[in-house]
């Protein structure tokens, strides 16, 4: 999984690509928290993300919690429908901003 | 198919998930089912990993085959493993429809194999637990 990020005038947008999964959720986990820790709203674009287990729904939900906390937006883009299919069963789509 | 023993540890997940979405292409398998069956082995998976042995180490045995079954095709997912008993399919259902704030992540896994499979089943003998997954391709 690599992250690829533009800064902009009021936000960061990170471009993942690869999966998000028990291996590769830290880095994402680490990369979210950082960006929200700085004070940064945050559009994740997920048109290369190949699919997210749980690990990856749960630094996600991590990212959002802080977000929430400090104020800040996180926006999801492009999302596969496999990965909106996810974002659904488990509830998260209620949780995180999907667009 | 394809049958493989491997360490019931973490480091093992990729190579697991890329020998099974190299069976599952093979066999030309949709890549959404494939997808699918690699999320939830590596949920099974990495549950026991973390939980089956407790402190010790030890060993999975997991199977994956593309068949016809009662004249239909499907993708079947095995899982043995020697750890302490335990039925991942009793655990309740996480609520999916509280707030981030309360949201618990624990359950997640199985719940999604339970959606993302057609059939599930778990027994134990001779000391094993048991897991077998189908999908209906």
């Amino acid at each position: 999984m690599t992250i690829q990020k533009t800064t902009e005038a009021d936000k960061t947008i990170m471009t993942i690509e690869g999966h998000v999964n028990t291996t590769t959720a830290p880095d994402l986990d680490a990369a979210l928290i950082e960006e929200l820790s700085a004070g940064n709203n945050l559009v994740l674009d997920f048109e290369q993300v190949a699919y997210v287990s749980s690990a990856g729904l749960r630094a996600l939900l991590n990212a959002q919690k802080l977000a929430n906390k400090n104020g800040r937006d996180m926006l999801i883009k492009n999302a596969s429908d496999d990965v909106v299919e996810v974002f659904e069963m488990t509830g998260f789509i209620d949780i995180l901003n999907v667009e | 198919m394809a049958t493989w023993r491997i360490p019931a540890n973490l480091e093992e997940l990729d190579n697991l998930t890329g020998r099974i979405t190299q069976l599952l292409e093979e066999n030309d398998c949709p890549q959404k089912n494939i997808i699918q069956t690699i999320v939830v082995a590596e949920e099974i998976f990495v549950n026991i990993a973390h939980y089956a042995y407790q402190d010790k180490s030890g060993e999975a045995l997991v199977h994956c085959a593309v068949a016809n079954e009662d004249g239909r095709s499907v993708i079947r997912l095995e899982f043995e493993d020697w750890g302490i008993p335990y039925n991942p399919l009793e655990k309740d259902d996480p609520d999916t429809t509280m707030t981030a704030e309360d949201r618990q992540i624990g359950g997640l896994g199985i719940f999604m194999s339970k959606k993302m499979m057609d059939e599930i089943s778990y027994s134990r003998s001779d000391g094993r637990n048991k897991l077998v997954l189908v999908k209906y391709i």
